[in-house]
């Protein structure tokens, strides 16, 4: 899994733009097969846009975009192969999960109703009640597991746990894993809920102001980046060999998180690995406007 | 078998406290020669981790010669890491929580014990170097 070389996505300069405003800049990224990225960005980012146009519900206005080998539209052999979930669960309130799975039934070709009934028995959700009558937990997961009966190869999926309680969004993420540990599927999952992402993804998009601020396997992307806490002094010489993403300054301390150009030589500066969520807020802190004033001044001795 | 604590509040990354973790139940005797190791689709429905994060861990032991995986069948412990006999850290778990236990009731709390043993370690350490 992990060492498929080929990619579910891959987009070059892809862009949109909405009359004046521009929703998506300039994206260029790749998404191996088998992986299950992290797309994470503020609101309004451009998180939606990019998944609408992965999933052929929005035109591109520049750029070039690959999904599953194949230009993203609305024709049967590509819709086939994609499974979307928005914001909005998509189901009927008056109809019951059994409903459901007879129209899906009834509606795709490689339908794989038992394996769905399996999930949903597995998660004792109850098969003959009215949807409306559902928890919100219980309808998130009838809908991945319509969804995943579609069997297919790409899962977009916009924000699908923000609404749920802690144990339904483990249990929701663990459905997913399981889809994507029995292969052949890759997901994209946009989400803020970092401490979610951290365990079930192996993959990250970054977006911030409309623009890919990083993309690629979340070990990597750590590894290629560093904290460095040491006294205030001038820093030129760190930003030169370094990509500076965010700094912390103090009157007495400076917290500064790098891209790294190469090994951190600095003794003045202690250097420690950075956890996913540090990462994320750095390079969200680094488009914020305008900087939040009290927060940097943090411990600082007026 | 076993299952998998992951905490994601910890700096170590989950592959590795998946490793962890069967080495750990490798040294108490928990998990022996021959013992099946949860597969990938159990640890995953379990804990709701990303699965090639198992599957990485998985590869590590077995790069290390603690598990094989078997066509079909699973992923089976065939070695032990190095170290004393399996039951040994069992038996030491059990003496240092007795001396814990004195150290409570010598008024000590776990600060003072863990300062307490790291500078025994240390002066353990040194002893040994000099």
């Amino acid at each position: 899994m992990a060492s498929s070389a080929q990619a579910a996505i891959r987009t070059s300069g892809l862009s949109k733009r909405y009359r004046k405003v521009t929703a998506l800049s300039e994206a260029t990224i790749s998404v191996p097969e088998g992986r299950i990225s992290a797309l994470i960005g503020p609101n309004g980012a451009g998180k939606t846009t990019l998944l609408r146009l992965l999933a052929g519900l929005a035109r591109p206005t520049g750029g070039d975009v690959a999904v599953l080998g194949a230009r993203p539209g609305q024709d049967p052999a590509f819709l086939a192969g994609i499974g979307f979930l928005a914001q909005e669960i998509p189901l009927y309130q008056r109809f019951t999960a059994e409903d459901h799975l007879g129209i899906g039934a009834h509606l795709n070709s490689r339908w794989d109703g038992d394996s769905a009934r399996r999930r949903l028995d597995g998660l004792s959700i109850p098969l003959g009640q009215k949807v409306g009558t559902l928890s919100g937990g219980q309808r998130a997961q009838l809908a991945l597991a319509l969804t995943l009966a579609k069997r297919p190869r790409l899962l977009l999926l916009d924000e699908p746990v923000a609404a749920l309680d802690p144990l339904a969004r483990r249990q929701f993420l663990a459905h997913l894993a399981e889809a994507v540990a029995d292969g052949g599927l890759t997901v994209v999952l946009s989400s803020h809920l970092v401490a979610d992402l951290e365990r079930t993804c192996d993959h990250l998009i970054l977006l911030a102001a409309s623009q890919v601020q990083l993309c690629g396997d979340i070990d990597t992307v750590l590894a290629e980046h560093q904290v460095l806490v040491g006294p205030r002094k001038d820093t030129t010489a760190i930003e030169r060999d370094h990509t500076l993403v965010h700094a912390v300054r103090t009157a007495r301390q400076v917290t500064l998180l790098i891209r790294r150009g190469g090994p951190v030589v600095d003794p003045a500066f202690e250097a420690s690995d950075v956890g996913l969520e540090e990462l994320v807020l750095g390079y969200m802190g680094q488009h914020a406007s305008p900087a939040p004033a009290r927060l940097t001044m943090i411990g600082e001795e007026q | 078998m076993i299952s998998f604590r992951l905490d994601g509040r910890s700096v170590v990354p989950p592959y590795l406290q998946i490793v962890q973790q069967v080495r750990q139940a490798l040294r108490m005797g928990v998990l022996d020669l021959g013992d099946k190791l949860p597969t990938v689709r159990e640890v995953v429905a379990a804990t709701a981790v990303n699965p090639n994060t198992v599957l990485k861990a998985y590869r590590d032991l077995e790069r290390d010669g603690l598990v094989e995986p078997r066509a079909g069948q699973g992923t089976f412990v065939v070695g032990r890491p190095a170290g004393p006999p399996p039951g040994t850290h069992s038996r030491l778990a059990r003496s240092l929580a007795h001396w814990v236990r004195g150290a409570r009731e010598a008024g000590l709390d776990d600060e003072s014990i863990e300062s307490l043993l790291r500078i025994t370690l240390r002066a353990a350490a040194e002893e040994e170097t000099a």
